[in-house]
């Protein structure tokens, strides 16, 4: 706890939470607002990027273990980047419009699908630090 | 020009809100973790929960039915920005993964199914203590 990593948190956390905000309005325009596809993509994808990270940390380490590093990049933008309030105002939203399968569905997919790529995410950055032994060493 | 300016508004307040609800995110897991002494997976609870029921109470007193009265730009600094960045799936699905790998399912599951369903109470709880607020007589 410094002042370093709280203004890393915050770098982040603003970068991520630009980078959502253009990446569910994108897919929102583009599939229509009747389910949200651009919170499940923007969760699903921070998934993957985190357990990437995460892989990284354990297969190669150096600046992927670093405190500062991870507070900038998991904490800040990661996490700003992904959303449960957004999911859960959606989720309800659908349910309170008489849509409660959709509101399941939602429910369902985004936990399933984001657990599913933290492990995909995971183990790629496991084979990808594996496969460049230069980055390895 | 104008709807330029007016898209440059919404996006920093969406990036100041996040800033700010990241940077509460991270305070709280510390007073969680380091003060108080409770295990991570609490204080990702936490925020979530938090963070569910202040977006649908805020969307429903500054809704069409609402009593408040709010700009685009603040009520996305509050939403998408202040409560998107306070809570996180990532971390949530990360700490669900690190469970599984560690062959903790029992846990895995509980912490993901409670988390989840906590926060969908706390959204809908937060919905209905606003809904009650808007139909309050207005002060005259």
């Amino acid at each position: 706890m410094s002042l370093a990593a709280c203004a890393l948190v915050l770098i982040g956390g603003f970068l991520g939470g630009i980078s959502r905000f253009f990446l569910s309005g994108v897919v929102g325009r583009g599939v229509g607002e009747t389910f949200p596809w651009g919170t499940l993509a923007v969760n699903v994808s921070g998934a993957f990027a985190i357990g990437a990270f995460a892989g990284a940390a354990r297969a190669h380490g150096g600046v992927f273990a670093s405190d500062l590093v991870r507070d900038l990049i998991v904490v800040g933008l990661f996490g700003g980047y992904t959303t449960v309030s957004s999911f859960c105002l959606q989720t309800l939203n659908l349910a309170l419009d008489g849509e409660g399968r959709l509101a399941a569905f939602n429910v369902v997919a985004s936990s399933v699908l984001c657990v599913l790529f933290v492990a995909l995410g995971f183990r790629w950055a496991i084979w990808v630090v594996g496969s460049t032994t230069g980055l390895a060493g | 020009m104008a709807d330029r300016q007016a898209a440059t508004r919404l996006y920093l307040a969406v990036g100041c809100g996040a800033g700010i609800g990241s940077l509460a995110r991270f305070l709280s897991g510390y007073v969680i973790v380091s003060l108080l002494g409770l295990d991570a997976l609490w204080s990702t609870a936490f925020v979530n929960v938090v963070g569910s029921w202040i977006i649908t109470a805020f969307a429903t007193l500054t809704g069409p039915d609402g009593r408040m009265m709010v700009g685009p730009a603040s009520r996305n600094f509050v939403m998408a920005g202040f409560c998107g960045g306070l809570t996180t799936f990532s971390a949530m699905s990360l700490d669900t993964f690190i469970l599984l790998f560690e062959g903790d399912l029992p846990l895995a599951a509980t912490y993901l199914i409670g988390v989840v369903a906590l926060s969908l109470a706390a959204a809908w709880l937060g919905y209905l203590m606003a809904s009650r607020l808007n139909r309050l007589p207005v002060d005259r």
